[in-house]
């Protein structure tokens, strides 16, 4: 049991001084412009445009939810147009952001770790490093701006998505009209809401794809080494996401 | 020329290179032969600096590779071109974009870059294939891709990790004379790494067999083919009884 405590513990130190060191060789890296800006636009339509839909499905069945599910709970003790309150400053506060960033933590952050990953593994990174290419201003910057980039574009869309869900459920299926939806809508929105969710996916976009580039760059032993990074990839992600949403609550709210 | 002095690596606590000293005149090929997991590719990627020696010196035309600022290793590796094992071409690129990158990075103009990659291409008989992607390729053709694209920028060094593993003998002789013949056009210094003893002795002019990472002995091909050396014999006659521990690998 000491022998398992004392191999975990080495080995989250061993990852936690590649992690910092790996966040030093992107700052560094940063200032080789002329190799990862013109990379940068074919991966904010990998990052981005590619994830739109799933992002937009996942809002629209949240949305859903949240509109039928505080309608039952608010029934007979608060006025119905509290669903616009619930919906509203929920999707906008938490659950865009947040299930965005889990659900394409596991699509573009195990895409990221297994397209590097594969890369180390069968010496393209090695290839690039002869070629004088800096891999990390090739490979990685261009992944973790698209994904700064991209994220709160997709999460700007995931809450319209997800409010048009719940006002669309709740003048269909519940007994409200779009004015008292609105009503509800507006009643505690503060133009902070809106900011509020664009930083946290900002922050989320770069821990998807600074993750996933870790566990792929750090790839070792062939195609099990690869499915290995993804899952890390993944399972990292979603927990720093989670990490730092109460992070930002405590600084930002 | 390129030397190794006193050269040592390890990974975790295991010896996969141990003092070894080589030397390679300008002009000239060496091969490294020896059993697999002897540290031969290891000693290439401690030339290219893709691993860092632990010990030791690695000199490529007068210049300490360990010691290079980045300025000065980027100066090195663009006068080397380099054969991955496995090719090691980019996926997402056409065979001809491969070749053309390194052209690209050093900032020949695109037309230029391209008239020169198809030349190579053409060089080792992939004329045809520059706009497939590496997926589409066999293996043979992919070795020679990656060997167009490590010589399209005309080093002075060329390093080959295992050119010819998992070929056929006529697809590994192919590689073998297109190697004879760059190395005749380009008057590039060479080092081959291979298991392949038949290979060795046709592109080499000299042949160092290592063993437990370590200089066994060294010698011209001729030399080798004619050593009484046990380990040598084992290697030039391919018989594993030969072998002083037969049982395994050495390390």
């Amino acid at each position: 049991m000491l022998a398992w405590i004392g191999r975990q513990a080495t080995s989250l130190v061993a990852l936690v001084g590649r992690a910092a060191q790996f966040i030093w060789s992107i700052l560094a890296a940063i200032g080789d412009v002329r190799t990862w800006v013109p990379l940068t636009a074919v991966q904010v339509r990998r990052v981005g445009v590619d994830s739109i839909p799933v992002a937009v499905f996942i809002a629209l069945f949240t949305g859903i939810v949240l509109a039928l599910q505080s309608s039952y709970t608010f029934t007979g003790i608060v006025p119905l147009y509290f669903v616009g309150v619930l919906v509203g400053k929920s999707i906008m506060l938490e659950l865009g952001p947040v299930l965005t960033g889990l659900v394409l933590a596991g699509r573009v952050g195990a895409n990221i770790a297994a397209e590097i990953g594969t890369m180390r593994v069968t010496e393209q990174i090695d290839a690039l490093e002869m070629m004088a290419w800096n891999p990390v201003s090739y490979l990685v910057v261009p992944r973790v701006a698209a994904g700064i980039l991209a994220f709160p574009i997709i999460v700007a869309l995931a809450l319209v998505a997800g409010i048009g869900a719940g006002w669309l459920t709740s003048i269909s299926l519940l007994d409200l009209s779009t004015q008292e939806f609105v009503r509800g809508l507006r009643m505690f929105y503060e133009p902070f809401d809106l900011s509020y969710p664009l930083i946290k996916a900002a922050s989320f976009g770069a821990i998807v794809a600074a993750v996933g580039a870790l566990h792929g760059y750090h790839t070792r032993g062939g195609a099990a080494g690869v499915g290995r990074a993804a899952t890390r990839a993944v399972v990292m992600s979603c927990m720093l996401i989670l990490v730092f949403d109460a992070l930002w609550a405590v600084i930002l709210l | 020329m390129i030397r190794l002095t006193g050269v040592s690596k390890g990974f975790g606590g295991t010896s996969v290179l141990t003092g070894l000293d080589l030397e390679v005149p300008t002009g000239t090929t060496l091969a490294v032969i020896g059993r697999s997991g002897t540290g031969k590719s290891v000693l290439l990627k401690c030339v290219a600096r893709l691993l860092y020696a632990d010990a030791g010196f690695v000199m490529v035309g007068g210049e300490d590779v360990g010691q290079a600022d980045p300025r000065a290793l980027r100066r090195i590796r663009s006068r080397m071109g380099y054969v991955f094992q496995f090719a090691a071409l980019f996926d997402s690129m056409t065979i001809g974009e491969n070749v053309e990158a390194p052209l690209r990075r050093e900032g020949v103009p695109p037309t230029e870059a391209r008239r020169r990659a198809e030349a190579v291409l053409e060089r080792v008989g992939l004329g045809g294939s520059a706009d497939s992607l590496p997926a589409e390729l066999s293996g043979g053709m992919r070795k020679r891709a990656g060997i167009a694209r490590a010589v399209v920028a005309e080093p002075d060094y060329l390093l080959y990790d295992e050119p010819t593993t998992g070929l056929d003998p006529v697809t590994t002789a192919v590689i073998d004379e297109l190697m004879v013949g760059l190395k005749r056009d380009l008057g590039a210094t060479g080092i081959v790494v291979t298991h392949d003893i038949r290979s060795a002795l046709r592109v080499a002019d000299s042949v160092a067999l290592l063993h437990e990472g370590r200089l066994h002995t060294e010698g011209t091909p001729q030399e080798i083919r004619d050593s009484t050396d046990p380990l040598v014999r084992a290697f030039v006659e391919g018989k594993s009884e030969l072998w002083p521990e037969h049982s395994g690998p050495g390390r």
